[in-house]
């Protein structure tokens, strides 16, 4: 299961990253393994989403979310 | 101002660090660039309770010393640069208390590097309303460094803080926080040794970054690059290390000295606002209002200022012509320099007022919503979600709109946001417009309330954002790239904009435009002078001679005259020899040598043309008196008696100002912001090229 999948208000704990180049950049913003992070909103056109991780909120493509396997 | 203690600031984006520098500094600071790089350098003073003069440097924004832009990439730099006139003796990060977890990551890493830090804990009043409870006390404790207490905001805790910063020490007294040497072992003890220096995170960030600081030589630069090839050192993963490694820190510090609730908060009121601003329909709609008000506001409130100042120039010129004497040094200074002036100072209005909405637009964080809005379609026509930020900005002017792309971290995103920016119509082209308009469209009304001028007028702005997209769109296939884009970005939580910030930034905007389109504007205006005021060879001299005739004298009225006169000097000066060399060239475009001449001189800056017209058809009295142009213009006839300014030629060069790059700050700013003259190269020529594709189009559509 990866964030990308989940609805607006489910949350989910990140577990691992599908991509190198990416969790250093999403690691640094504080989504860490362990960390819980819930979707928060979604823009308009459906891309990209907003989510709360680490007590605020963080937003990012569809894309990026896909490379973020949850527990 | 020789300053006693040398402070920089560090933090996050958006957690009030300019309010703070702005607290600390009050108006005694200046902008200028970092060197060699063009990211803004803020730099105040304060004087310190014990007598002591302190420079207060705020550094840009970020989130970790590993940059994702330019402007991010200065903050190591300035750092780690041992003895430079940049280096700090103490560094003030400033942390958000509702967010304390992710602030702190750039503080070990700071704090890391052993200069002598301080803690300053802003927003402790919002992270108490929802709940957070910090025990200062301990956290400085286990930090190993003095914890402050502000609210930039309010002004709070500043007097705390400068005590603070006074009575600091010499010597870094933190906590270590990570075992760096572990995230590389053997490389780091070989880079300490290559670069002497103690410092074992030093060494690391050298690893990761050396190829980009500036301070290292490239001899030491490939040496490091030797060693990491030694000791088989890979980038990325030890990136993720360290920041894994740390955010375990972070945890055991923050565990308990900070308390979060633990029932869920209710629905935040930034959360309720998201709901209606991000709407699937509400949120466009309301963006679309934003910016239809914005630029009903930009003319509707810029119209009274700007008439106050062209008064207070036709008063200034009139008043010189009555006290110096007559004669090519007093034209050169009313005609030239004034004149240009004045063309200059006219826009300082709608440039302040547009400022004034994107700083309160940015300033409440709505800005980013909008990005996160438009990210998608932006993506589709090869955009990015921040490029909307400086195609905004673009109606104001190009120039800063330019260097607003540095957010944009990736490479190709942002070459074509910097391509197609000036396609945006910018306020210098609205003079030419409102004046080419005024002329052919008639002022009635269609369907009651739309005005057929403002239509047209609307039309050409739209015209602007349609090309900036198709053009965006093409270079989307045209450019290559491996980098790949990502939007990671923070949300931050709705505030309510802070005036005084506002203020300044309309302030600061202004005086840049002044100074930096001043400059061109008026050289343009004198250089014009000189070329309309003086003809090759003898020509003007063999006119006087034509004319000091006596059959001229008795058959013409004095003023006829003259005007004759200036006339026929104009169509042989320099300028007129110039504007009948291109002629051929616009010909099929509807434009004869006097429009060649505007056309040539608009190559520096749009704006000249208002004045030039004003020149080429000797207006009496003020060149920017927009009335009397109009009537000028509109009187102007061929040799054949049929008037200059048709339908046709007006739109055909209102199309050739929409399309062409006719500003030479623009050209410089492209070529600062990419630092390789063929940007801005290729960007003159497409623009061209498609300016007198479009007005061609469009004068045989209308002819």
């Amino acid at each position: 299961m990866t964030l990308s999948q989940l609805e607006i208000g489910e949350t989910g704990i990140v577990k691992e990253f599908t991509d190198l180049e990416m969790s250093v950049k999403l690691m640094e913003m504080g989504c860490l393994p362990g960390e819980e992070v819930r979707i928060s909103r979604i823009a308009p056109l459906g891309d990209p989403i907003a989510i709360h991780v680490s007590g605020y909120q963080l937003s990012l493509r569809r894309f990026e979310a896909s490379t973020i396997i949850l527990q | 101002m020789k300053a006693d203690i040398r402070v920089a600031l560090v933090g996050n984006p958006n957690t009030g660090k300019s309010t703070l520098f702005n607290a600390l500094t009050g108006l005694n600071q200046k902008i200028g660039n970092f060197p060699g790089v063009t990211v803004d350098k803020k730099v105040g003073y304060c004087q310190l309770p014990d007598g002591r003069n302190a420079e207060i440097i705020d550094l840009p924004g970020t989130y970790s010393l590993y940059p994702k832009s330019r402007d991010e990439s200065i903050v190591f730099s300035v750092l780690a640069e041992k003895e430079t006139e940049l280096t700090p003796d103490l560094v003030v990060v400033i942390l958000d208390a509702t967010n304390l977890k992710r602030n702190l990551l750039l503080y070990t890493q700071v704090a890391d590097l052993k200069i002598p830090v301080i803690v300053a804990l802003n927003m402790i009043d919002l992270a108490n309303k929802a709940g957070v409870i910090i025990d200062t006390d301990l956290l400085a404790q286990k930090l190993g460094v003095p914890v402050v207490q502000v609210s930039a905001r309010k002004l709070q805790g500043i007097k705390e803080l400068k005590d603070t910063i006074s009575f600091a020490n010499k010597f870094a007294l933190q906590q270590d926080s990570i075992d760096i040497n572990a995230l590389a072992p053997g490389l780091i003890s070989a880079i300490s040794k290559e670069v002497k220096t103690d410092n074992p995170y030093f060494a690391l960030q050298l690893a990761h970054q050396h190829e980009t600081l500036k301070f290292l030589s490239p001899a030491e630069s490939e040496r490091i690059e030797e060693l990491e090839k030694q000791h088989s050192f890979h980038s990325q993963k030890a990136q993720a290390a360290e920041t894994i490694a740390r955010y375990n820190y972070i945890n055991d510090v923050l565990y308990d000295t900070v308390k979060t609730p633990v029932t869920a908060q209710d629905e935040s009121h930034s959360n309720k606002i998201d709901k209606i601003l991000t709407h699937k329909i509400f949120g466009f709609v309301i963006f679309m209002g934003i910016l239809l008000f914005m630029f009903q506001s930009i003319f509707a409130w810029s119209q009274y200022p700007q008439g106050l100042i062209e008064d207070a120039f036709v008063w200034v010129q009139g008043a010189l012509r009555g006290v110096l004497p007559a004669g090519p040094l007093t034209s050169l200074l009313i005609d030239g320099v004034v004149a240009g002036l004045s063309g200059v100072l006219v826009f300082i209005p709608q440039i302040a007022i547009l400022f004034a909405f994107i700083s309160i637009l940015e300033d409440t964080g709505y800005m980013s919503r909008v990005t996160f809005m438009m990210d998608k379609i932006m993506r589709k026509v090869g955009l990015n979600g921040k490029s909307v930020v400086p195609l905004i900005g673009g109606f104001a002017c190009a120039v800063p709109s330019i260097m607003s792309t540095r957010t944009i971290e990736n490479w190709k995103d942002r070459m074509i946001t910097i391509m197609v920016t000036p396609l945006v119509a910018c306020s210098a082209r609205l003079p030419v417009y409102t004046l080419l308009i005024s002329l052919v469209v008639p002022s009635r009304n269609v369907w009651w309330i739309f005005n057929l001028q403002g239509l047209a007028l609307t039309g050409m702005y739209v015209l602007s954002l349609v090309s900036a997209v198709i053009v965006a769109w093409v270079m989307k296939f045209i450019l290559k790239s491996r980098e790949r884009g990502y939007f990671i970005m923070e949300l931050p939580v709705y505030r309510m904009p802070r005036w005084n910030n506002v203020a300044f930034s309309m302030y600061e905007r202004a005086k840049t435009f002044v100074l930096e389109a001043g400059k061109v504007i008026i050289a343009v205006s004198v250089i014009l002078w000189v070329l309309s005021s003086y003809g090759p060879g003898d020509r003007f001299k063999n006119i006087d001679a034509k004319y000091s005739q006596p059959q001229y004298a008795k058959s013409m009225n004095p003023d006829s005259l003259t005007r004759v006169i200036s006339t026929e000097k104009l169509e042989n000066s320099y300028a007129g020899v110039l504007g009948h060399t291109i002629e051929p060239v616009i010909r099929p475009l509807g434009f004869d040598w006097k429009i060649g001449i505007a056309l040539i001189t608009s190559f520096a800056a749009r704006e000249v043309f208002v004045g030039t017209m004003a020149t080429i058809y000797s207006v009496d009295g003020d060149a920017d008196r927009i009335d009397s142009v109009q009537q000028k213009m509109r009187n102007a006839k061929r040799p054949d008696g049929s008037p200059v300014f048709t339908l046709g030629v007006a739109f055909s060069l209102m199309m050739f100002y929409a399309f062409a790059m006719q500003c030479a700050s623009t050209i410089a700013v492209v070529y600062r912001e990419t630092k390789d003259w063929r940007w801005p190269a290729v960007q003159f020529a497409y623009m061209t090229l498609l300016a007198y594709g479009a007005a061609f189009l469009v004068y045989h559509l209308l002819k």
